[in-house]
C-alpha cells in the first residue's frame, strides 16, 4: 500500500476518533459515510480536524454564554426578591477587562488555525506523495462536468476515475459560466472560471465512490451537474484507463465544441484519443464571443 | 456613565447652536451644507468604485487599442484647463453672492458656465473620435471601464451645468434670498468635487495611461 | 411602440403564477376599494402619502416591511416544501425555472425589501425622538427616500404579473447574469429596482449622519445619545458608504446588458472576479447595516426590562465604530474559494474573526446589564433572550466559516444557508419584532397583546431551530445550496424536520398578524395615557403617545445618558418648573415623494421592457418633478404656543396619573 502522504497522516488517522460527543448526534454518526463528515483523503481530513478543533474552541465560550443568559435571567426575573438589584451599576474596569480578553483569546487562537490551515492546506500547493502526481484537467459545461487526462489522452464525462494513493493535481476552468468543483470527501472546492485556470491538489486514500457536484449555482441545470469520483486501486485504474483508451468515443475539438454548446446533462461515459491542448481550447472557445449560443429565455414566459 | 457625568464636550452653554449637543440643533445652513457633504463622498465613493474598475480593467484590451494609442494629451490639457479655471469663477461667484454683489455673481455663473460647456464639447468630441476609430465602450474592458468613468465625470458636469441654470434662473426670481444662497454653497460645493475628481482622473487615466 | 413587451409578457399558461398573480392583484384590488369605499383616500393623502413626518414614514416602511415578508416567506416556504418533495427521483412541483426565480426574489425580497426598510424604518421613527428633536434633517428627502424604496418592492412585484423575475441568485453574479446567460427580462427587473431602492436607501443614509452629527437637543453630546442612536449612525455611515458601490456595479452590468460593454462578460476582457469583489465590497458592509441597528434595539430594550444601566457604555460605543470600520475588511471571505492564495485568504480570514471581539463584548455586556437587574418578562425581552442564544451559535458559524480552509468544505453548502439565516433571522429579525413590539405603543397609543406575542415568539424560535439545525447536519453530509431536486435520498429526515421548521414560522408569522388585528380590535382596553408603558429610560417615552407632530413642545435639556430616566427622577425628588413654550414651525406636507416614485416606477419599467420614448418621458418628468418642487421656497405651518403648552400640560397630567 502506498505510503500515506506525510502532510496529513497524523491528522488522516485521527479521522475515526473524531471527539465522541459530536458523533453521538444521529444524524452524524449514523450516516457518518458521506460529506465532509466522512474524508477519505489527506486534504480533507485536515480540514474536517480544522472544523471540529475550532468548534471545540468556541464552544469553551458559546456554552458559558448560553448558559449563563438563561441562569441570569431566571435569577435575575421581577418576582425573585432575593436577588440582588444595583440599578445604576454599569461599569467595572475588571469585568471589561475580561470581557474584551475571552473574545481576543479565542480570536488569536483561531487566527493561528486559519493562517497555518491556508498555508498548508492551499489548493494550489502540491501534496507529497510517493506516487508521481497524475494531472487531470477539469471543464464545467452546461450542465456537466468534462474529465481530461493529457497524459493519458483520454478523457470521461460527469466520472472521474483516479488512483489510490496518488497526488490529483487538477487545472479547472469552466467553458460557460462561473462554477465550483467539489468532492466534499476528498476535500477542498474551487471556482471553475471560463477564461481562467485554478489549480486544485487532492488525494484519494481509500477506495470507494466519492459523489462530486457543482458548488456554485450556475443556470437551470445545476442540480443535475453531478458526477462520481472513482477511486481504484493501481490495478483497476490502469485496467479502466486501457478499456477507456480502446473503445472510447473519439473526442476532437468539433465533438467538444458540440458538447460545449449543448445545453443538457449526460451520462457518464469515456473518451479516446484526446488531442493535446483541448483544455487549451476550451478556456479559448469560452471568451470568444458569439462562440456559445445564449441561453433560452425564461420558459415560464 | 453615571449620572451627572460631564459630556465629553465639557459644560455646555444654552443658546451656542453649534449642532454639536452644545446648544441644540445647527442652523439650516451647517445642516444643508453638512447633508451635501456627506452626498458628495458617497459620490466619490463611487466615482472611487470606477477607478478601481478601471485599474483591474486598465490591461484587458481583447486585442484593440490601449490608451496610448488613443488618448490625446492636448485635448486633455484644454479640458483640464477649462475645468479648473471654471472652479475658480465658480468660487468667486460664489463669494459674490455671499457678499450680495449681484453683477459679479452672474457675470461669474455665466462663466462658468460657458468653461464647462467647452469642456463637455472637448469631450464629446474626443469620445467621437475614439467612436469612429472603432475604439468604442463595447470594444474591450478597457474601453468599458474608461467610457464609463470619464462618461460618469461628464454625466456630473451634465447634470451640475443644469442645475448652474436653474440655480441662475432662481437668483433672477428670488434674489439671494437664503434659501437660494445655500442651494448655492451645495452647487460650489459640488463644482469643486468635480474638480478634484478630474485631476484623479487625468493623472491615473491620461498621464498613467500614455506611458 | 413597447419595446419588447407583448402579451407573452403574462403568466397565461402558468397556473401557480396566475393563482400568485392573481392573488396579488385581488388583495390590491380589495385595499383600493376599501379605501374609496370608505372615503378615506383625502385623509390617507394628507396623513401618509404626503406625510413629511418622520413618525409616519417610519411607520409606513415597517408596513412595506411586513408585507413584503409575508411575500418573501411563502417563497421560503415554496422552497422548502419543493426540497422536502423532489427527493431522489422525485421532481416535486416547481421545475428548475420557476425554482431558480423564487430563490433569487426570495433572497432579493428580505434582504432589499424587508430588513433594509424594517430597519430604516424603525431609525426613521426613533432616532429624532431619542435626540430630542422635530424631525429629521430633511423631511421632504425622508419622504422621497421611502417612496423609491416602495417603488423597487412595487417592481419586483409587477415581474409576478408581467414577464418574469431574474434566475440568476439574489446577488447576480456574472457570467450568469450577463445577457448571453440570462437573456430575459428577469435580471433587468431586478437591476432596475434595486437600482430605484438604492437610491433611496443612499439619500435616507445620508439624511440620518446629517440628523444624528448636526441635529440633537440641547446638552447631548455625543455620549450621553443612547446607543441606538450610536448604532444607527454607524449603520447610515456604512449605508452612505456601501450603497455607491452596488449603485455603480450593478450600473456596469446594465451597461453590460444593453450596451454591450465588457466590464464582466465572458469575451472582451470582461472580468467576472471583479463583480464578485465590488458587489461582496457592498456586500458585507451590508449586513452590518442590517445588524448594528438591532444590536441597538438590544441594547435599549435590555436596560428598560431591567430595569437597570447599560453595562458598559463606552465600550459599546467602541465596539460599535469598530464593527463599523472593520465590516469594510472582510468582504473575500464571502469567497475565499475563487482562489486567491493562502496569504490573501488568511488576511481576510484573520480580519472577519476580529469582528467577532466587539460583537463579543456586545453580548457580555448585555448579559451584565441583566446582571443584578430586575428583569420584567414583556415580549420586547423575550425577543432580546431568544436572540443572545441563538445569535451566539449563528456567530460561532460565522467564525468557523472566517477559516479559509474550513470554508473550502462548506461554501455555498445548505451550512452557508443555516449560518446567514441564523444571524439574520436571529439577531436582525427578532431585533425588529422586539423593537415593533417595543415602540409599537409610542407609535399608535395602545400595547400590543401580550398573549399573541408570546405565542408569535415560540413559534418563531422552535420554527427557526427545526428548520435551519438540520441545514447546518446537511451541509456537513454534502448537500449544497440553491437545489432544485435533492439526489440523496437519506436526506429525507432532516429536509422533512426542516419543513415543519418552515410551518412552525409560518405560524409564528400569523400569530403576529393575529396579534396586530387582536390589539387593534381590543385598542381601547390597553390605551396607553401615560407615554410610558414601560418605565423608559430614553427620551421617547416622555411624549404623548403617539407623539405630536412636532415630537417635543420645548426641547428637552439633556445631563445624561438614560435622560428621560434622569428626568423622572429629579421630578420624583424636586419637582420640576413649567417649561417656557415658544411658537415652532413644522414643515408642511410634499407629494414630491409620491410624485416622484410614480415616474421612478414607470420609467423603471419602460426601462425593463426597453420601451425607450417612456424611458425618458419618465425620467424628465422626474426630473420636472424635482425640479418644480424645488422651485419655490418651502413655508411650514406655524404652531402658536398656547397649543403646544395645552398639549404638554394635558401630557404631563397624564403621565403624573
Amino acid at each position: 500500500m502506498p505510503r500515506e502522504p506525510s502532510l496529513e497522516s497524523a491528522a488522516f488517522r485521527v479521522h475515526c476518533r473524531v471527539p465522541a460527543i459530536l458523533l453521538t448526534l444521529p444524524p452524524l454518526s449514523g450516516c457518518a459515510s458521506e460529506g465532509v463528515i466522512d474524508p477519505q483523503g489527506p486534504v480533507a481530513a485536515a480540514e474536517r480536524l480544522i472544523l471540529l478543533n475550532s468548534t471545540a474552541i468556541m464552544l469553551c465560550v458559546v456554552l458559558p454564554v448560553v448558559i449563563l443568559t438563561l441562569v441570569f435571567a431566571w435569577h435575575y426575573r421581577g418576582s425573585n426578591r432575593a436577588a440582588t438589584y444595583t440599578p445604576d451599576w454599569g461599569y467595572s474596569g475588571k469585568i471589561e477587562l475580561v470581557v474584551w480578553s475571552i473574545p481576543a483569546m479565542v480570536v488569536i487562537l483561531l487566527s493561528g488555525v486559519g493562517w497555518i490551515g491556508s498555508h498548508e492546506l492551499d489548493p494550489g500547493a502540491p501534496l507529497a506523495a510517493r506516487a508521481a502526481p497524475l494531472e487531470i484537467q477539469v471543464v464545467a459545461l452546461d450542465w456537466k462536468w468534462l474529465f481530461i487526462y493529457p497524459a493519458q489522452h483520454v478523457a470521461a464525462l460527469n466520472e472521474l476515475t483516479v488512483p489510490i494513493g496518488t497526488p490529483l493535481s487538477f487545472k479547472i476552468t469552466s467553458g460557460t459560466v462561473m462554477t465550483a468543483f467539489f468532492v466534499p470527501q476528498l476535500g477542498s472546492q474551487i471556482y471553475a472560471m471560463p477564461g481562467m485556470t485554478t489549480r486544485l491538489n487532492l488525494l484519494a486514500s481509500a477506495p470507494g465512490h466519492y459523489p462530486g457536484f457543482a458548488a456554485h449555482f450556475s443556470g437551470d441545470g445545476f442540480s443535475d451537474m453531478r458526477f462520481m469520483v472513482h477511486a481504484l486501486p493501481p490495478a483497476q485504474y490502469h485496467a479502466w484507463l486501457a478499456e477507456a483508451a480502446s473503445t472510447g468515443e473519439v473526442l476532437d475539438e468539433q465533438r467538444y465544441d458540440a458538447l460545449a454548446r449543448a445545453q443538457a446533462t449526460a451520462a457518464a461515459h469515456a473518451f479516446r484519443a484526446v488531442p493535446a491542448g483541448l483544455f487549451e481550447h476550451a478556456i479559448e472557445l469560452a471568451v470568444q464571443p458569439g462562440a456559445l449560443a445564449s441561453r433560452p429565455a425564461a420558459a415560464v414566459h | 456613565m453615571s449620572a451627572g457625568a460631564a459630556s465629553i464636550l465639557g459644560r455646555v452653554e444654552p443658546g451656542t447652536a453649534r449642532g454639536h449637543g452644545g446648544g441644540g440643533p445647527a442652523s439650516t445652513r451647517i445642516t444643508v451644507a453638512y447633508g451635501f457633504w456627506i452626498f458628495l463622498l458617497s459620490d466619490i465613493i463611487m466615482f472611487s468604485t470606477l477607478f478601481a474598475t478601471y485599474a483591474v480593467l486598465k490591461g484587458a484590451t481583447a486585442g484593440g487599442p490601449d490608451g496610448r494609442a488613443l488618448f490625446e494629451l492636448k485635448t486633455v490639457g484644454y479640458e483640464t484647463a477649462c475645468l479648473l479655471f471654471s472652479s475658480y469663477t465658480c468660487g468667486i461667484g460664489f463669494l459674490s453672492a455671499e457678499r450680495h454683489r449681484v453683477e459679479l455673481f452672474y457675470g461669474c455663473f455665466a462663466i462658468t458656465f460657458l468653461l464647462g460647456a467647452a469642456f463637455l464639447g472637448f469631450e464629446a468630441s474626443e469620445f467621437a473620435r475614439m467612436v469612429a476609430m472603432g475604439a468604442g465602450p463595447a470594444r474591450s474592458a478597457f474601453l468599458s471601464a474608461f467610457f464609463s468613468l470619464v462618461g460618469l465625470h461628464g454625466l456630473h458636469v451634465t447634470v451640475g451645468l443644469l442645475w448652474l441654470v436653474y440655480l441662475v434662473a432662481q437668483t433672477a426670481a428670488f434674489g439671494l434670498k437664503d434659501f437660494v444662497c445655500r442651494r448655492l454653497h451645495c452647487f460650489s460645493l459640488f463644482w469643486h468635487a468635480l474638480d478634484i475628481i478630474w485631476v484623479a482622473l487625468f493623472t491615473l487615466v491620461y498621464l498613467m495611461g500614455v506611458q | 411602440m413597447f419595446g419588447r413587451l407583448n402579451l407573452a409578457a403574462l403568466p397565461l399558461n402558468e397556473p401557480l403564477d396566475m393563482v400568485a398573480s392573481g392573488a396579488m392583484i385581488l388583495g390590491i384590488l380589495f385595499v383600493l376599494i376599501l379605501v374609496s369605499a370608505k372615503g378615506w383616500w383625502p385623509s390617507l393623502w394628507r396623513e401618509w402619502l404626503t406625510s413629511v413626518d418622520h413618525k409616519r414614514i417610519g411607520i409606513m416602511y415597517v408596513l412595506l416591511a411586513m408585507l413584503m415578508l409575508c411575500r418573501g416567506f411563502i417563497d421560503a416556504l415554496m422552497m422548502r416544501t419543493q426540497q422536502a418533495l423532489a427527493i431522489g427521483t422525485a421532481h416535486g412541483y416547481l421545475p428548475p425555472e420557476h425554482y431558480d426565480q423564487i430563490f433569487s426574489a426570495h433572497g432579493t425580497i428580505m434582504i432589499f425589501f424587508v430588513a433594509m426598510p424594517f430597519v430604516i424604518g424603525l431609525m426613521n421613527f426613533v432616532v429624532p425622538l431619542h435626540l430630542g428633536v422635530r424631525d429629521v434633517a430633511f423631511p421632504v428627502l425622508n419622504a422621497v427616500s421611502f417612496w423609491l424604496t416602495a417603488s423597487g418592492a412595487l417592481l419586483v412585484n409587477v415581474s409576478l404579473v408581467i414577464g418574469n423575475f431574474s434566475r440568476a441568485t439574489w446577488l447576480g453574479f456574472p457570467p450568469l447574469s450577463e445577457l448571453k446567460f440570462s437573456p430575459d427580462v428577469g435580471m433587468d427587473y431586478y437591476l432596475w429596482s434595486l437600482q430605484i431602492s438604492g437610491l433611496g436607501s443612499l439619500l435616507a443614509g445620508i439624511n440620518m449622519v446629517t440628523t444624528i452629527i448636526k441635529m440633537r437637543a440641547p446638552g447631548m453630546g455625543y455620549m450621553r445619545m443612547p446607543i441606538f442612536c450610536w448604532t444607527a449612525l454607524s449603520s447610515s455611515m456604512l449605508i452612505v458608504a456601501a450603497f455607491p458601490v452596488l449603485t455603480a456595479t450593478y450600473a456596469m452590468l446594465l451597461l453590460d446588458r444593453y450596451v454591450g460593454m465588457h466590464f464582466f462578460t465572458n469575451d472582451g476582457g470582461g472580468n467576472a472576479m471583479l463583480y464578485f469583489n465590488l458587489i461582496w465590497v457592498w456586500g458585507h458592509p451590508e449586513v452590518y447595516i442590517l445588524v448594528l441597528p438591532a444590536f441597538g434595539i438590544y441594547s435599549e430594550i435590555v436596560p428598560t426590562f431591567s430595569s437597570k444601566t447599560l453595562f458598559g457604555y463606552r465600550s459599546m460605543v467602541l465596539a460599535t465604530l469598530g464593527i463599523c470600520i472593520i465590516s469594510f475588511t472582510v468582504w473575500l471571505h464571502h469567497f475565499f474559494t475563487m482562489g486567491a492564495g493562502a496569504d490573501v485568504n488568511a488576511f481576510f480570514g484573520i480580519m472577519s474573526m476580529i469582528i467577532a471581539i466587539p460583537t463579543g463584548v456586545k453580548v457580555f455586556n448585555w448579559l451584565f446589564t441583566m446582571y443584578r437587574g430586575r428583569l420584567r418578562f414583556e415580549v420586547p425581552l423575550l425577543w432580546a433572550l431568544g436572540f443572545i442564544v441563538t445569535f451566539v451559535i449563528g456567530g460561532l458559524t460565522g467564525v468557523l466559516l472566517a477559516v479559509p480552509p474550513a470554508d473550502f468544505v462548506l461554501h455555498n453548502s445548505v451550512f452557508l444557508v443555516a449560518h446567514f439565516h441564523n444571524v439574520i433571522i436571529g439577531a436582525v429579525l427578532f431585533g425588529v419584532f422586539a423593537g415593533y413590539n417595543y415602540w409599537f405603543p409610542k407609535a399608535f397609543g395602545f400595547v400590543l397583546d401580550r398573549r399573541w406575542g408570546i405565542v408569535s415568539f415560540w413559534c418563531w424560535l422552535l420554527g427557526f431551530y427545526l428548520a435551519f439545525m438540520p441545514l447546518y447536519v446537511l451541509g456537513l453530509r454534502g448537500m449544497t445550496r440553491r437545489l432544485e431536486h435533492i439526489p440523496d435520498p437519506r436526506w429525507r429526515p432532516l429536509l422533512e424536520i426542516a419543513e415543519v421548521g418552515a410551518l412552525l414560522i409560518l405560524a409564528g408569522l400569523a400569530a403576529l398578524i393575529t396579534q396586530l388585528v387582536v390589539s387593534i380590535r381590543s385598542r381601547e382596553r390597553r390605551r396607553d395615557r401615560s407615554g410610558d408603558p414601560w418605565q423608559g429610560r430614553t427620551l421617547e417615552w416622555s411624549t404623548p403617545s403617539p407623539p405630536p407632530e412636532y415630537n417635543f413642545a420645548v426641547l428637552p435639556e439633556v445631563e445624561s445618558v438614560d435622560a428621560f430616566w434622569q428626568t423622572k427622577r429629579r421630578r420624583a425628588a424636586q419637582g420640576e418648573p413649567p417649561p417656557h413654550y415658544e411658537s415652532i414651525e413644522v414643515p408642511a406636507n410634499s407629494p414630491n415623494g409620491f410624485i416622484t416614485a410614480f415616474f421612478a416606477v414607470v420609467t423603471g419599467f419602460a426601462l425593463i421592457w426597453h420601451i425607450a420614448w417612456l424611458a425618458i418621458l419618465g425620467l424628465a418628468c422626474a426630473l420636472l418633478t424635482l425640479l418644480g418642487f424645488g422651485w419655490f421656497e418651502r413655508h411650514g405651518r406655524r404652531i402658536p404656543a398656547e397649543e403646544l403648552e395645552r398639549v404638554d400640560r394635558a401630557h404631563r397630567e397624564q403621565a403624573a396619573a
